[in-house]
């Protein structure tokens, strides 16, 4: 083939490549800040009713005194730059229940959860490559295979139950419920981790089963290599190529299991905090968590893509 | 189901050799027998799920009381064998629907010229970066909690997955050396897409829907479970659960046997999906 | 043998001079009676031969016959399942039969090295070339607990890279597989298994798909070697580089050895009826219009009226005609590269174009534009005097019947969930056979093309792949066109089976005075089977004639290459 034009430097290729992830993760971002502001206005019934309460003997003057201090009165379009506006400042509004302000709300729980997750994704990592790396024979990929069967099929609030039952309730080994020190963390962030474990070891066994049919197996064990220093050397770091690509699902599952895990186990955390929101319709509490959910999902791809290149360097651009 | 479930039954597929069918058979067995108890549920137990008996309280698993008595003296096993009709019906009734709009979707974004196709992909991305259980809450958040509003939550959010499954088969079918050959060999663009497109797209989808089925069960009774679904008293699992919860101490029977029901019924549809697909890998694309 | 004299140096570090003398030792295989069984089939039976120093012995054969498996013995690699049986299996001095894993771990990579086929993938890909060439030394240092630096290994890397001519290599060590170019990538792998300079190498199809100026050079790397008193394990498939290197040939069929000798001997005048098969079915060693294989005539005489004169007729107009035809891509990195660059052609009724060229010459898109898959950037292609990559496709589609393709691989080309019936029946419908004759027509069809009317309920993924691509040409066939393309046909089908497509493609071609267009890498096949001959290389065409005159009197110098790479050139005939 004939090279019509000249080969781009090697930054500059990167560059080309980088820019339009980052446009696409703007997008995905003002579209679920878009999205969140639809479910505001989706919301049936008044938005200041709701917000004061049923009960509330407030007059309809008062009302619509709190609706133009609010600018709710504006039009939908007016409304919505500005929201866009102020999300921009990450002012994401007032919570109706809680009288303060979104981020104060979430950002107090938002620790919390974060430990709670960090540890889960942790044992779920542990876990996984433990069971990833021992299955070789016949048996142990049945006896893997059924126990990922059974974690991914448990419901996540069904097993904190159980755990909850053997390890708080007959061992007493760790406390039943509450938000602090490291033990309250181990049985929640166990139950969180399991799901996770499961679709990992599924994921990991697959790439090492794949990286294992690789042609390139058959030289290397030609050098004299045995499976450890195989798995070691060479396929683990191709297995772990298909999982990365699924970090920001993974993470994603991590938060989304949260809500169940915190309420199960009493813990406080943003779990709390959504449902809190959900069951009271404190919308502007739902809409910012929405858009957290999009940022932290969006900020995982755009460092996984960034990692890619540095663990395949065939995606580097060469010649 | 969710995406990551998806892909990775989607990944775990090609290397899986025919199954067993001792696993599949069990499972196959398990869950004609749930289904039996969704529709005739009197022949399980002759019980009423909803019967209170404040003398039999808390009652640990014994003859008369196969999973034993919660608190308000109701028999638990019967009430799990009411729970299987709830848990079915809303697994099947999202499942169903979520894939019907799914392929929809995905086969029109699939086959739609380039810039439609990127804004609905653009569009699913959105979706897709919110865990399926915060799209179910709001969506619960707008409507309000109850059994119809949960089957519309976890609907909603299972859609994003399968349009995005069925419009990567359906592009990536679109692309294959088949149906350019029969481009070549001068078939109409119609009949491509009605003879060599569909049939190789929706075929791998049933299957995968099969094991979504589970993934509903766990949706809809984690949401019943935090409060959102059926109401009290309803014999729903993860209603129970959440009961159970409190006189775990106690009488943890309330809410194991619930929990089992559910994996079991979630492990039996995925063994037996899984079993459709080694069998289906032979034929389809 | 002055080779050996001359490389005393390298020979005295070779191998492991510990104890058991290996250094020493002058027969580094010894094979008798070699039986390799999986769950109650035998993939190797009763297999015998000797290796010297300094010696190539090639083990040549389809698939199925039991070479890989029998190299893989020399190694321990045998795959799971197998049950390995032998008189006597020594390597390099080491009883095979009596050894464990461990045992033989200490043997590879040691004493006996693995050289396989197509580096891109048999070197990791996400490593970078310093570290796999230098694995092996690092692993068996450590297995024998010695103690070796970083620095040690890295001037044995850039010593082994530079024995193996690769320039810079200190630059190459920091690269990966994929930012070498081919030549230099195999030579790497070369060199990943000859860094503790093993003593008996497996060449395993070390030249299949590497372009005729890298084979050269991988050769001249064997040969160096096997001059530096390696002995040398060639399993090929490629007769003429078996000729080349092998001092001895061993023909295996389903297991066995059905003859064994000097490579001039085997190759100039076999004895078993297998081997002269083998050969007869190599196309570059047989004129165009003799048979390749003993497989029937196909007969395919229309029930109508063929609309073009069987035969060559000079008077009769183009069928195609390609004029300067430009096609470009965008790269991953944004560049755009010319995958056609200017080509032109006509093709005329009951002729055969071959169009030769590797990969990366253009010669696959040129055969997509000439089926209207992709349209030019520029030029223009006209069928039967009128345009079509011009004519938008709905208009094309109607005259399509009349250009019709066999592609390289007709599995993929078949929807996975239709029966070969159903494939038939399809192709017939859409020339507008009535809906109950399509039955029997395809019946019809597909014995003519040698296939069995059982056949038409199966589905193509069971058949095999001279099967698959029977019915690719009868499904072609049910369209009853004028232009015939085909591209690369049997590039991945054993000889001979090769042999017996060719030859059908030969009767179609005859029978039914279709103009052919012949795609393919392979010179040998080309030139049985072509008129006239087109040599692509990077796009564009680089010479073009009548194909005698090509092949006896070749003008470019790639052309000249791609001659000298083929068998007839370097199968010499035995004197006596």
């Amino acid at each position: 083939m004939t090279s019509l034009t000249a080969r781009p430097s090697r930054a500059g290729a990167a560059v080309w490549r980088y820019l339009p992830r980052l446009v696409g993760a703007i997008i995905v971002l003002w579209g679920a800040a878009t999205l969140a502001f639809l479910v505001l206005h989706l919301v049936p019934g008044d938005p200041v009713a709701i917000m004061l309460g049923a009960q509330t003997q407030a007059s309809d003057e008062v009302k619509a005194r709190i609706r133009t201090d609010l600018g709710l009165d504006e039009p939908p379009l007016v409304q919505y730059f500005g929201y866009l506006g102020r999300i921009l400042h990450l002012d994401f509004g007032t919570s109706y229940r809680l009288q303060q302000p979104v981020v104060d709300v979430i950002g107090a729980q938002l620790p919390s959860t974060l430990a709670l997750a960090g540890c889960a994704m942790v044992i779920a990592i542990l876990i996984a490559l433990a069971i990833a790396t021992t299955a070789r024979g016949r048996v142990s990929r049945a006896i893997a295979s059924t126990l990922e069967l059974l974690v991914i099929s448990s419901p996540s609030f069904w097993t904190g139950l159980l755990l909850l039952t053997v390890f708080s309730f007959r061992l007493h080994w760790f406390p039943v419920s509450g938000g602090n020190g490291f033990a309250s963390l181990v049985l929640p962030a166990i139950t969180l981790a399991l799901p996770i474990a499961g679709i990992l070891s599924q994921l990991l066994r697959h790439g090492l089963d794949t990286a294992n049919a690789q042609p390139f197996v058959a030289s290397v064990v030609a050098r004299g290599l045995g499976p450890v220093q195989l798995l070691g050397r060479h396929t683990l770091r191709h297995a772990s190529l298909p999982a990365t690509t699924f970090a920001a699902y993974i993470i994603g599952s991590l938060l989304g299991g949260a809500v169940i895990v915190e309420q199960l186990f009493g813990r406080p955390g943003i779990g709390r905090v959504a449902l809190d929101a959900i069951t009271n319709r404190d919308l502007p509490v739902v809409m910012a968590l929405v858009f957290l959910a999009a940022a932290v999902f969006v900020v995982v791809n755009l460092l996984v893509d960034a990692l890619y290149p540095i663990l395949d360097p065939r995606l580097r651009t060469a010649r | 189901m969710s995406i990551l479930q998806s892909q990775s039954e989607l990944v775990d597929a090609p290397r899986r050799r025919r199954m067993p069918p001792v696993a599949a058979i069990i499972a196959g067995v398990v869950l004609l027998v749930l289904i039996a108890a969704a529709f005739l549920p009197g022949l399980f137990t002759p019980l009423d799920p909803l019967a209170t008996d404040t003398h039999a309280h808390g009652q640990a698993p014994s003859g008369t009381h196969l999973f034993g008595t919660d608190r308000l003296g109701r028999d638990v096993y019967t009430r799990v064998v009411y729970g299987a009709s709830i848990s079915l019906a809303f697994g099947f009734a999202a499942t169903v629907i979520a894939v019907v709009v799914g392929t929809v979707i995905g086969v029109a974004s699939g086959l739609a010229p380039r810039w439609v196709d990127n804004i609905v992909q653009r569009v699913l991305e959105i979706l897709l970066a919110l865990p399926e259980l915060l799209v179910a809450l709001v969506v619960v958040a707008i409507l309000g909690a109850g059994v119809v509003n949960l089957v519309i939550a976890i609907t909603i959010a299972a859609i994003p997955a399968y349009a995005r499954i069925v419009r990567a088969s359906t592009l990536q079918v679109r692309q294959a050396a088949f149906v350019e050959a029969a481009v070549a060999l001068g078939q109409r663009r119609g009949a491509i897409i009605v003879r060599h497109v569909l049939p190789n797209v929706v075929g791998p989808l049933l299957v995968l829907a099969t094991i979504g089925i589970g993934t509903a069960i766990i949706s809809g009774s984690g949401l019943s479970f935090l409060g959102l679904g059926p109401a009290t008293p309803s014999p729903e699992w993860g209603l129970s659960l959440s009961d159970g919860r409190d006189s775990l101490a106690t009488a943890w029977w309330v809410a194991v046997f619930p929990g089992l029901a559910i994996t079991a019924t979630v492990i039996s549809t995925t063994v037996v999906g899984r079993w459709l697909q080694s069998r289906f890998e032979g034929r389809g694309a | 043998m002055s080779g050996l004299a001359g490389a005393q140096g390298r020979a005295e570090t070779q191998g492991s001079a510990d104890v058991e003398g290996s250094a020493d030792v002058q027969r580094l295989a010894d094979v008798e009676g070699l039986t390799v069984r999986f769950a109650g089939r035998t993939v190797v039976d009763d297999v015998s031969f000797r290796i010297e120093a300094g010696e190539c012995l090639a083990l040549v054969g389809e698939s199925g016959s039991g070479k890989t498996i029998t190299s893989r013995a020399l190694l321990g690699l045998v795959p799971a399942g197998g049950v390995v049986t032998a008189d006597r299996l020594e390597a390099v001095g080491h009883d095979g039969l009596s050894l464990d894993e461990s045992g033989w771990r200490d043997l590879r990579g040691r004493d006996i090295g693995l050289v396989a086929q197509d580096a891109l993938v048999s070197l990791d890909p996400l490593r970078r070339i310093g570290a796999e060439v230098g694995e092996s030394m690092r692993i068996h240092a450590r297995r024998r607990r010695e103690r070796l630096t970083s620095a040690r290994v890295r001037e044995a890397v850039l010593d082994e890279l530079r024995h193996v001519a690769i320039p810079e290599p200190e630059q190459r060590i920091r690269q990966y597989a994929h930012e070498l170019s081919g030549g230099q990538r195999q030579r790497a792998l070369v060199a990943a298994a000859t860094i503790n300079h093993p003593r008996l190498l497996v060449a395993d199809e070390p030249t299949t798909a590497l372009d005729v100026a890298v084979q050269r050079q991988v050769l001249v790397l064997l040969e160096r070697l096997k001059a530096e008193g390696t002995g040398l394990l060639l399993i090929s498939h490629d007769l003429a580089v078996v000729g080349r290197i092998a001092d001895r040939v061993a023909v295996m069929r389903h297991g066995r050895v059905v003859e064994t000798g000097p490579t001039a001997r085997v190759l100039g005048a076999p004895e078993h009826d297998y081997t002269r098969e083998l050969l007869a079915a190599e196309p570059s060693l047989h004129p165009r219009g003799t048979r390749l294989s003993s497989a029937a005539t196909l007969t395919l005489a229309r029930t109508s009226a063929p609309a073009a004169a069987s035969g060559v007729n000079a008077d009769a107009p183009p069928a195609l005609i390609v004029r300067d035809v430009v096609k470009t891509f965008r790269r991953p990195d944004g560049s755009r590269i010319a995958a056609v660059d200017g080509v032109g052609f006509e093709l005329r009724p009951g002729t055969t174009l071959g169009v030769v060229g590797e990969s990366g010459s253009g010669k696959t898109t040129l055969g997509r534009i000439v089926l209207g898959l992709e349209r030019p950037d520029r030029g223009e292609v006209l069928l039967d005097g009128r345009p079509w990559s011009a004519e938008p496709e709905r208009r094309r589609r109607e005259r399509r019947q009349t250009i019709q393709a066999v592609y390289q691989d007709p599995l993929s080309s078949f929807d996975p969930r239709a029966t070969v019936g159903a494939i038939l029946r399809e192709a017939l419908a859409l020339t507008g056979v009535p809906r109950p004759e399509r039955g029997d027509r395809a019946a019809d069809l597909a014995s003519r093309v040698g296939l069995g009317a059982e056949l038409l309920r199966r589905r193509p993924r069971s058949l095999s792949g001279g099967q698959r691509q029977r019915v690719a040409i009868a499904r072609a066939l049910a369209r009853e066109p004028r232009i015939l393309v085909c591209d690369e046909p049997v590039s991945a089908l054993d000889v001979s089976i090769q042999a017996q497509v060719l030859d059908a493609l030969a009767d179609v071609q005859e029978q039914l005075g279709l103009a052919m267009l012949f795609i393919s890498h392979d010179l040998g096949v080309i030139q049985h089977i072509s008129d006239e001959v087109l040599v692509m290389q990077a796009g564009s065409v680089v010479e073009r004639g009548p194909a005698e005159r090509v092949f006896e009197a070749p003008e470019h110098p790639y052309t000249r290459d791609l001659l000298a790479a083929l068998p007839a050139s370097q199968i010499r005939k035995d004197p006596s």
